[in-house]
């Protein structure tokens, strides 16, 4: 049985935010990761980020990726990869499968920042090779420097949609049409104009009708939709594609905090159901703490303030941290947070976030 | 019937019009001069603090529109690779008798080499005509993001905001 | 189909040249990618194909969670090819169906 101060679930933004902070202030912590490099989305994110200097705006995600492996690092967190945490039982002990041994682990406090995976829609041919999520495209072209294909459609306008679209583009990629059954553009406007300009179309209030091919994509239809989400007759448009990307949203990733019976509350506007949490980022069940997408769909820039609050609560729970010091950097990390989830489009955010404290009290 | 920037992926016209990052016609005239074209309230404002001679405003709501001071804006393009929805370009129209230049980010390869002729592009990436290529200009300091100098036809200067190449 | 030079990137670094054998032809990757991207890279897009319709399956997700791009690695089905790293002298085979696997003596 191992035993650490502090193990934190995944080593994304949120995850390895929460294990330097709390290691800088004294606590030990080891960040269990199921893939085989850290950072979870953060190394496939090439564009600069927005925010003010705080926020790390104008750095690349890969850029803030490395710094914070190396902070982590020089800190002595143990990062332990390709580990897979098979579930959180009684106490906080945790069964986590290291590589091809399982090992029992007992910590005192858990991070559990485990993120989100893609969503999916299905639709005629949607199982043919060549149909792929929009996070595949990102780690495809910018982990391994593979082209995903030659000419794909994009559904979803979302920041997802528009950001990787612009990323195929830089890949060498062409994207032959931004399609979203919505009536408006999902993301920001401005990663959207970085793809027009470039004369990709957008077609909203849209969905894929089929995609067609023998063995694999060959082209796809894309159908229009009325304001009840029903396809439109004689609106059927065909494009030559190779590759289509699904861009249709993200879902946390929380199974273990399922299983460990944390409250869940339903918040469509963050993604789904969604680990309750107090201003500290911990949930109903005390000990377990959330931070990053799993707590709530945003972006990599919130992800790492919830990661510092958690990691900097639990330093104070377990005395690392006197009372007063505590609540004026929360207090500061939580000003930070409210920049973020500031204008329309993180208002909706903002709301979402309150509905979970208020299931906290109840 | 709303065309703009929510529907299409890039901002009409229209929509320009009131941007506060937007400078006159006349300012255009006098020298190259900043062109903020961002309209959405995000968080965000790494352009005001790149600008030496504070001519950009975003203040401490950073969810602020960008402001253009246009008379205390010297055109210096320090804000374009800085913006990270790549919305600031740079505008000359006092540059020739018939043509403007038009300062554009551009983070995409092969980067073109001064005279090349491409095609030049509006913000819905339709071809408009052609440009020069004036400029390529990409430093350490700027993290990967060129800034390509274009030379268009003058009454193209706020419609061009892209290119390709010739093929 | 592999990005000489990324605007952003830069090139890649990869590992040593080394050749693989898929569905007995042999052909090329770099030591350490996932073998799906060795595979994409040469444009084949096929992993598998399904028990019930012989339908054709390939890459979906790209990092190990939802098992469409599995195939049978040096003879052992239902191998995640886009999360194993190419070796040298592997050899990657189209799996048809479920996969047979060899109960040990």
């Amino acid at each position: 049985m191992q035993r650490h101060e502090m193990v934190c679930i995944g080593a994304g933004p949120a995850g390895l935010s929460a294990a330097i902070e709390a290691a800088k202030n004294g606590v030990q912590v080891a960040v269990y990761d199921e893939n085989d490099r850290p950072g979870g989305q953060l190394f496939k994110q090439i564009h600069k980020f927005f925010g003010s200097r705080e926020h790390r705006a104008m750095e690349r995600g890969f850029d803030i990726g490395k710094s914070l492996l190396e902070e982590a690092q020089s800190l002595d967190v143990q990062v332990i990869l390709d580990s897979v945490v098979m579930g959180i039982y009684e106490n906080a002990t945790m069964n986590i499968m290291v590589k091809d041994h399982v090992e029992e682990v007992k910590a005192e406090k858990v991070v559990v920042a485990t993120g989100a995976s893609e969503n999916m829609i299905p639709f005629p041919g949607w199982t043919l090779p060549g149909v792929i999520g929009a996070g595949a495209a990102q780690t495809m072209a910018n982990i391994h420097g593979v082209r995903p294909g030659k000419r794909l459609l994009m559904v979803g306008s979302g920041n997802v949609g528009v950001v990787v679209s612009y990323q195929m583009l830089q890949a060498g990629c062409e994207v032959a049409v931004v399609i979203d059954a919505a009536p408006e553009v999902g993301g920001y406007g401005v990663h959207a104009s970085k793809v027009a300009r470039t004369g990709v179309p957008f077609y909203m209030s849209h969905t894929v009708k089929k995609a067609h091919g023998k063995d694999r994509v060959e082209g796809a239809t894309i159908v229009q939709v009325d304001e009840t989400w029903k396809p439109v007759a004689g609106t059927g448009k065909s494009f030559d594609v190779d590759t289509i990307c699904l861009a249709v949203g993200l879902n946390p990733m929380s199974q273990v905090l399922r299983m460990a019976n944390c409250e869940m509350v339903y918040v469509p506007s963050l993604g789904g159901n969604i680990p309750a949490h107090d201003l500290n980022q911990e949930t109903s069940v005390p000990g377990i703490y959330v931070a990053g997408d799993v707590s709530g769909i945003e972006e990599a820039s919130s992800a790492m303030i919830e990661g510092n609050i958690a990691g900097l609560a639990i330093a104070h729970s377990m005395g690392y941290v006197e009372n007063d010091p505590f609540h004026e950097q929360r207090d500061g990390f939580l000003e930070s947070m409210k920049g973020l989830r500031a204008g329309p489009f993180g208002e909706k955010r903002a709301e979402g976030k309150r509905m979970l404290l208020e299931a906290m009290k109840g | 019937m709303y065309e703009g920037l929510k529907k299409r992926g890039y901002i009409s016209d229209e929509e320009l019009k009131s941007a506060p990052g937007i400078p006159s016609a006349e300012r255009r005239r006098k020298g190259p001069v900043a062109v903020i074209e961002c309209i959405q309230c995000i968080p965000c404002n790494p352009c005001e603090a790149s600008c030496k001679v504070n001519a950009i405003i975003v203040g401490d709501d950073i969810t602020n529109l960008p402001h253009l001071d246009e008379d205390k804006c010297v055109g210096c393009a320090s804000c374009i690779p800085i913006c990270p929805g790549q919305a600031i370009f740079v505008v000359d129209d006092g540059f020739e008798e018939m043509r403007s230049r038009v300062m554009i980010p551009y983070e995409f390869l092969p980067l073109p080499q001064e005279g090349d002729v491409v095609t030049a592009l509006d913000r819905s990436g339709k071809e408009v005509g052609d440009a020069e290529v004036l400029n390529v200009r990409k430093k350490e300091n700027m993290d990967k993001t060129a800034v390509v100098t274009l030379a268009v036809s003058e009454q193209l200067s706020m419609g061009v905001r892209f290119f390709k190449p010739k093929k | 189909m592999r990005i000489a030079e990324h605007p952003i990137l830069g090139p890649f670094e990869k590992g040593e040249k080394v050749q693989f054998t898929f569905d007995g032809g042999t052909i090329e990757g770099f030591e350490g990618e996932p073998i799906a991207m060795a595979l994409r890279a040469q444009e084949v897009l096929i992993h598998r194909i399904t028990s019930k319709r012989e339908e054709p399956r390939g890459v979906f997700c790209a990092i190990g969670r939802c098992t469409d791009c599995v195939m049978i690695v040096d003879g052992v089905p239902n191998v995640r090819t886009c999360v194993t790293p190419l070796r040298q002298g592997m050899d990657v085979r189209t799996q048809k169906g479920k996969g047979q696997v060899t109960a040990r003596e």
